[in-house]
């Protein structure tokens, strides 16, 4: 039983970029970037430099759109974070600095396409439309995933460190085999690709030929440990060439650039060219959760050389001198970000208390005796303790 | 001669388990033998027959059908859409099962040996036993995890491991069983039904034992819902008076030549076939102990924070007034499975569970 469909796609798209497979599957040689760091559109000829590597620019509708949800993310990091400070959420993963990482991921993907996020990952799944206090539910500690990952053709935000890509894999199978055009994407961070089950994923999607895109947010650090202790790789992106897969690397403090890489990813994916990596090179602006000190493994130096790159500055600039951010939009555009700010606030008020029935309600489609047993004695000394109070 | 009777206890409600057995206790029926393994194999065929959702994939499991041909010619007669090899990575293998269950489908996956699923431990402890519970039901898993296991066929390092207790310890897993032909058919076809994932243990040992059972009257059974569900709910494999021998994959067969010993020398030993050990079924084993006083739980797995730990804690939680003697336990040794030329002196025998037996306090009980 001879795989050759990996191979023949292969062959078919670098054909149609008039290169070779190895060609095609080498990233760039350097990442591809649209706006430099003070929003400047560089000129076509310099954004991505060689046959195979071209990406056309994404319209004007779509940048803006683009940029509320990068001006709400950032908001919904700066009061998730400003909850954890002031006592009132247990744990928040900021994702300040990848915003424009986290909108991409989400609005390249069509609306029966599937995201598999990680904890960082919060402002992608809102941006695919979980509703924000159903992604809070975990960090709040009501329960582990607040929202129905099948509504939102979102999964649990994964902690343990890619494993969830193995799933996005599945997903992207069953889709195959009932012949839909379900595309998928797979995130995770710079460390996690030292995983096994990073490379496992990264195989089985290929061998299978599987519209799967793995998308890292490379922020340089694993908790403490820098890239260079992960990987001496000459990039992350370079890993797929292991695997017989396509890999781009791409400017992830640049959304313009951002949606143009995935939004052709997605769409190669989609016709059934296999799967992709791509690389997105960014920074953690904060410590790696409310419970690191940053300052234990890194320079300050070093994060301030981060705050000239960012990704919401440039882009407003960009849209801005494009004269696409009239002075309603962005009015509109604040007045959306304030609104989930305030969602955030009043939902993280209410002292809501989960139900201690539930511990046992959904362990299994429906309890065993055993679990009766233990329910009946909780609800037992619950019920003793409400007497005595 | 087929002997699994399905039980009965207050909780279960069916009728006497003595007189179900008596009644089961047939002579040759005239059928043609099946091997254990032909019952696993119809069983996957058969479910995927029915359901179009039913993949089968794994390691070497297509053309030449798993390297102990449990998953023979589906490949042939269901395409290689519905089964099929994967590359070599159990982790890839239970974590793309996870993702299919996701997305509607029902993944009957291999593992090649126990000791071969441990790569794959980290997809199934956090993720195949979670994701029910995490979502709130939302994202159920239906998926079965197949692995063959235990000793008895002379194997090597690695691949006698009986690693039952890992994933019974992990709650959001079941944990299926079978020591029969029949139950191998009926338990593999429940567990592919179940909406939960479960883990599905095959005693390497039995897969070419034999017995006369008419699979096809099984199939027709079991779709028409005709037997009753095996899930948490024991077996009378054998009825009797004096003592209770509980066990359950490789061990009821030792179990069952250790309670035909005893009644030579007189003794009436009961066997209990566990048959699921998640959900475990505390009624039928505690109905047996109660009547007859004394227990001897029997399993190759090293004893030690074990399922025949947690049995043996159960009946003195549940029976303690009925009991005649302390519960005893034979079960592998403390110690990782020795080489092929030493596992007889490791693995329970007949003479081992007769000594245990021996050592229930009979002078004063009886
Ligand atoms: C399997 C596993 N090992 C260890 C951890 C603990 N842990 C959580 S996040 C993290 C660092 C991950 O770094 P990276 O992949 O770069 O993602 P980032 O946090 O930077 O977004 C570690 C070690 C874990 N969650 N899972
Ligand atoms: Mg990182």
């Amino acid at each position: 039983m001879t795989n050759t469909e990996a191979r023949d796609a292969m062959e078919h798209v670098s054909s149609k970029f008039g290169i070779t497979p190895e060609d095609y599957m080498l990233p760039a040689r350097s990442e591809i970037h649209m706006l430099d760091v003070n929003g400047k559109l560089h000129p076509s000829g310099q954004q991505g430099v060689e046959p195979g590597h071209e990406y056309p620019l994404p319209n004007p509708k779509a940048l803006v759109d683009a940029y509320e949800q990068l001006v709400i993310g950032r908001r919904v990091n700066d009061q998730n974070s400003a909850l954890v400070r002031q006592g009132r959420m247990a744990v928040y993963p900021s994702s300040h600095g990848q915003e424009a990482c986290q909108v991409a991921a989400a609005l390249c993907l069509d609306e029966g396409d599937w995201m598999f996020p990680t904890y960082r990952d919060s402002v992608a799944v809102m941006a695919k439309g979980v509703a924000p206090m159903e992604v809070m539910a975990g960090f709040q500690g009501d329960w582990h995933c607040g929202y129905d990952p099948k509504q939102y053709k979102v999964s649990a935000q994964a902690t343990p460190l890619t494993t969830q890509l193995l799933h996005a894999v599945g997903v992207a199978h069953a889709a195959k085999l009932r012949g839909e055009d379900t595309v998928v994407i797979a995130m995770c961070g710079d460390g996690a690709t030292s995983e096994g089950d990073f490379h496992e994923a990264l195989n089985f999607a290929a061998v299978f030929n599987l519209p799967v895109i793995f998308f890292v947010q490379n922020n340089q650090y694993a908790i403490s440990v820098p890239l260079s202790q992960q990987s001496v790789a000459p990039s992350l992106a370079h890993k797929a060439v292991g695997y017989g897969m396509a890999g781009e690397r791409v400017d992830g403090n640049d959304l313009v650039a951002l949606l143009a890489v995935l939004g052709r990813a997605v769409r190669l994916a989609r016709e059934g060219n296999g799967p992709l990596l791509i690389e997105a090179h960014t920074y953690r602006m904060q410590a790696h959760t409310n419970a690191d000190d940053s300052t234990r493994y890194r320079e300050d130096a070093e994060v301030q050389s981060w705050i000239a790159k960012d990704p919401v500055t440039r882009m407003r600039t960009y849209l801005d001198e494009a004269g696409l951010l009239p002075e309603a939009t962005v009015e509109r555009i604040t007045a959306s970000a304030e609104a989930v700010a305030k969602t955030l606030r009043d939902g993280m008020n209410s002292e809501q208390v989960p139900d201690p029935a539930d511990i046992f309600a959904y362990v299994y489609s429906s309890p065993t005796t055993q679990m009766t047993e233990q329910a009946a004695l909780l609800a037992d000394e619950l019920a003793r303790e409400e007497d005595t109070k | 001669m087929s002997t699994t009777v399905i039980t009965s206890s207050a909780a279960n409600g069916n009728v006497s388990a003595a007189t179900a057995a008596a009644a089961a206790r047939t002579a040759d029926t005239g059928l043609k033998p099946v091997t254990f393994a032909k019952a696993l194999n119809t069983a996957m065929a058969d479910a995927m027959a029915l359901d179009e959702s039913v993949l089968v994939f794994g390691e070497d499991v297509g053309v030449l059908g798993g390297v102990f041909r449990i998953t023979d010619g589906l490949t042939k007669r269901f395409g290689n859409d519905r089964c099929f090899d994967t590359p070599l990575a159990e982790s890839g293998i239970v974590g793309m099962a996870i993702g299919m269950a996701m997305n509607d489908m029902r993944p009957v996956i291999e593992m090649q040996f126990d000791a071969f699923a441990y790569p794959a431990f980290e997809q199934i402890a956090s993720h195949v036993a979670k994701m029910h519970n995490r979502t709130k039901g939302r994202m159920p898993l239906p998926m079965v995890i197949r692995i063959p296991y235990a000793g008895g066929v002379g194997g090597v390092e690695h691949h006698c491991d009986s690693s039952e207790s890992y994933y019974a310890h992990t709650p959001g897993l079941k944990v299926f069983t079978p020591a029969t032909v029949r139950d191998a058919y009926l338990m593999l076809r429940e567990a592919i039904d179940s909406p939960d994932p479960v883990v599905f243990m095959e005693p390497k040992k039995l897969y070419w034992s034999k017995d006369q059972v008419d699979l096809e009257a099984l199939r027709v059974s079991h779709e028409t819902s005709a037997v009753p569900p095996t899930e948490g709910r024991a077996a009378i494999a054998r009825p009797g008076t004096d003592a209770t021998l509980i066990a359950y994959g490789p061990s009821v067969s030792t179990a069952m030549a250790a309670a035909e010993a005893a009644a030579l020398e007189g003794r009436s030993l009961e066997v209990i076939d566990v048959r699921t050990i998640v959900p475990l079924d505390d009624a039928t084993i505690c109905e047996s102990v109660r009547k007859t006083g004394r227990a001897v739980v029997i399993a190759e797995a090293p004893g030690f924070a074990s399922v025949s730990s947690e049995i043996v804690a159960r009946i003195q939680e549940r029976c303690f007034h009925s009991l005649a003697a302390p519960v005893l336990r034979v079960t592998g040794f403390d110690t990782p499975f020795p080489a092929p030329k030493l596992e007889k002196y490791y693995l329970p025998s007949v003479d081992r569970i007769l000594d245990a037996v021996d050592a229930l306090q009979w002078e004063e009980g009886a």
